[in-house]
């Protein structure tokens, strides 16, 4: 018997830690956020934006919504980032209620999926809080505006301009892609190819291949391109897996130099082919300047300024004015040529 | 009745009731539901519920069938795989014309199948759940994936869709909840009230044992794992309507937050112990907590690390408890080997 007693003694002091462990876990996050709680009272008045990327602890997204937080305090608003830790749609829903319950004015997002966070930002709209979406749209009726960060014209124009650039406009080129059914990189390759004929016609496109956007696939692929074309002078890789794997390969080949190398690429993955000179310059939009952008549409909506109509326009800080397009799209403009005088200044 | 033969039963039923895991589990939602109310705004809301049942409901009906089969000692790993694998067959047989009933009951089918497969290899063949079910979660969303590709099918009709979100009157508990009680119901008579059910315990404190008692061990996991899969693939199919998208990725790693939701809940992990009403608090708890966390603003990082610390904790006390009281016996009874209480099988 004395055993028994002991042991629901134990049981019960167990129950009892555990919940300490509990509320004294609570009791920290109430010291943390009562300022917090004292804010949320006010996001009513006060402009408060909430930034939700694909998931967290993404270096591209870590970058524009360095942009975002930026516009926010220069604009007196309070900014937050919250998000999944994975990328999926169904963990995002979560933090859209979350932010559609504490009025937010607006959520900044990059959505994960067309359609599935659809319903909880319809609602989130129905309680006042604005949409925007960035870098990945939803079904147009879900948002109140999308930044684009890019055309598809002015990506596959900057690429085809700045190759035919770099191999003296004459010439065999070839294309390093993903995967041959990526639906953004055939509409690409497509939009290049135009280019091509009409403003380059002696610049040739000899091969294009898919690496997958898997790095040693997209190595090897590099390999056999500059082996079945011996007269190859420059190669285009619009993915940032394939753009990096082509510069590894031609960083250490004899080619190294002589065949060009420029796509989409990030500055963190290509800084050391720019440096050693094996690219001279490759093209990507500024994830900051794109957060920076989507923070001023999200305030202007807010604060009534606009309502995201086509024909719609307003001042987003340091960027100057923008209009609002057809669709309620914001483009942020052509993408950003990255080269050795200006790599440095940037880290995503 | 018992109370003479076994000592753990030596207390009534009330007090063992208030001093059990699951009581535990239970008084810690509500301590952190009241804590919530009066401490974090909006937290209060109605919409608060409305938002933690429709985000946990997955989890609730997965964790339902999950918990009888780990109470066999058994595992179902491939539990996610089967929801992405239900959502990527609702959403193409819609996509090419066939209907929504339709579409679900082939889901169903598909589901009972995926289940079928894992119990046969793990009844009948003999196979460890663990090696057999690693190897259909790749196996299924494989298939899943490769079913729709990248796509997402989303063109469900929206009567449908409306339904997965609607709410009963005012309460702001939304309809789904009545799918999960009534087989909260059908799973607690079946685990807690029947022979059946007493053969689920009886394998998972020891298989041999409950053969020679008459369990028909290979039919019994079989059946679980089949329960599992129908649960799942019907799980799969609210998670597409709630979301209106079918993808093959839907719910990739669910099948952790379910079992991480089922030990919380005061379920074994070696078998025999465990209360499905654990298990459901168990679920409501992670719940409650990330809810009121995520209302705070507290990043999911910090979330996640306080869900994994709890569930650590909770795992540990059970050990320490039974390590506790098997010292106790021993000194108690002197050198007499050892006794377990029948409470707590040590492991």
């Amino acid at each position: 018997m004395p055993t028994l007693t002991r042991r629901s003694a134990m049981v019960a002091a167990a129950g009892v830690s555990v919940a300490l462990a509990l509320t004294g876990c609570s009791k920290a996050s109430t010291d943390s956020g009562s300022s917090g709680s004292g804010s949320a009272t006010n996001a009513a008045k006060a402009l408060n934006i909430v930034f939700i990327p694909k998931n967290l602890g993404n270096p591209y997204f870590d970058a524009s919504d360095a942009g975002g937080k930026k516009a926010v305090e220069a604009l007196g608003g309070t900014y937050s980032q919250v998000g999944p830790q994975t990328a999926s749609p169904d963990a995002q829903v979560q933090y859209i209620n979350t932010a559609a319950q504490q009025h937010a004015s607006a959520i900044v997002i990059s959505a994960n999926d067309p359609k599935a966070i659809g319903s909880a930002l319809t609602q989130a709209k129905q309680s006042g809080t604005k949409v925007v979406t960035f870098d990945s749209d939803t079904d147009p009726q879900y948002r109140d505006i999308f930044v684009n960060q890019a055309s598809p014209d002015g990506i596959a124009k900057a690429q085809v301009d700045g190759i035919a650039k770099q191999i003296g406009d004459s010439g065999e080129i070839a294309i390093l892609s993903a995967a041959a059914n990526a639906t953004n990189q055939n509409a690409w390759i497509a939009l290049m190819k135009e280019d091509l004929t009409k403003d380059h016609p002696n610049v040739k496109l000899v091969d294009t291949v898919y690496g997958n956007d898997d790095d040693q696939t997209s190595f090897d692929k590099t390999a056999a391109l500059l082996q079945t074309h011996p007269n190859l002078k420059g190669i285009i890789s619009p993915t940032t897996v394939g753009i990096a794997a082509a510069a590894r390969y031609l960083s250490t080949s004899k080619e190294k130099g002589k065949v060009a190398l420029t796509g989409l690429g990030t500055p963190n993955q290509m800084r050391k082919y720019v440096k050693d000179g094996t690219v001279k310059e490759f093209y990507l939009w500024n994830p900051t300047d794109l957060g920076y952008l989507a923070a001023y549409a999200a305030a202007a909506l807010a604060k009534g300024e606009i309502t995201g109509k086509e024909g719609d326009s307003f001042t987003a800080g340091t960027l100057g004015d923008y209009k609002v397009g057809a669709d309620g799209v914001v483009l942020l403009g052509d993408p950003t040529a990255f080269n050795a005088a200006n790599i440095d200044k940037f880290d995503f | 009745m018992s109370e003479k033969t076994y000592p753990a039963y030596a207390h009534p039923l009330w007090r063992r009731l208030l001093l059990s895991r699951e009581a535990a589990v239970i008084a810690l939602v509500v301590i952190i539901s009241m804590w919530g109310y009066s401490n974090i705004p909006y937290f209060g809301d109605t919409l608060t519920l409305t938002y933690l049942l429709l985000d946990m409901t997955t989890i609730l009906l997965i964790a339902l069938p999950m918990t009888l089969v780990i109470i066999t000692g058994e595992i179902d790993l491939s539990v996610a795989s089967v929801v992405g694998l239900s959502s990527a067959l609702v959403g193409l047989l819609h996509e090419h014309g066939l209907g929504m009933a339709a579409s679900c009951l082939a889901a169903l089918v598909v589901g009972l199948v995926c289940g079928a497969f894992n119990g046969f290899l793990v009844a009948y063949v003999g196979l460890p759940s663990l090696a057999v079910t690693i190897g259909t979660l790749a196996l299924y969303r494989g298939i899943a994936v490769g079913l729709l590709g990248t796509t997402a099918v989303t063109d469900f009709p929206t009567g449908w869709t409306d339904q997965a979100a609607t709410i009963i009157g005012a309460t702001g508990i939304p309809t789904v909840m009545i799918l999960f009680l009534v087989l909260a119901v059908v799973f607690i008579l079946l685990l807690h009230f029947s022979p059946f059910g007493r053969g689920i315990y009886d394998i998972g404190l020891s298989s041999e044992a409950a053969q020679f008692s008459g369990v028909d061990v290979k039919r019994t996991k079989l059946l679980l794992f089949v329960f599992t899969g129908v649960v799942s693939a019907l799980a799969g199919i609210y998670f597409t309507l709630r979301y209106g998208s079918a993808r093959g990725d839907n719910a990739t790693g669910l099948e952790l937050q379910v079992i991480a939701a089922v030990l919380l809940g005061g379920v074994s992990i070696f078998g025999g112990r465990g209360k499905l009403p654990g298990v459901i608090a168990g679920v409501l708890l992670i719940g409650v907590i990330s809810s009121a966390l995520r209302l705070e603003g507290v990043t999911v990082n910090v979330i996640n690390i306080i869900i994994g610390l709890l569930l650590v904790l909770s795992v540990l006390s059970t050990s320490v408890l039974a390590w506790v009281s098997d010292v106790a016996a021993r000194r108690s009874r002197g050198k007499a080997p050892s006794q377990t209480p029948a409470g707590v099988a040590s492991q």
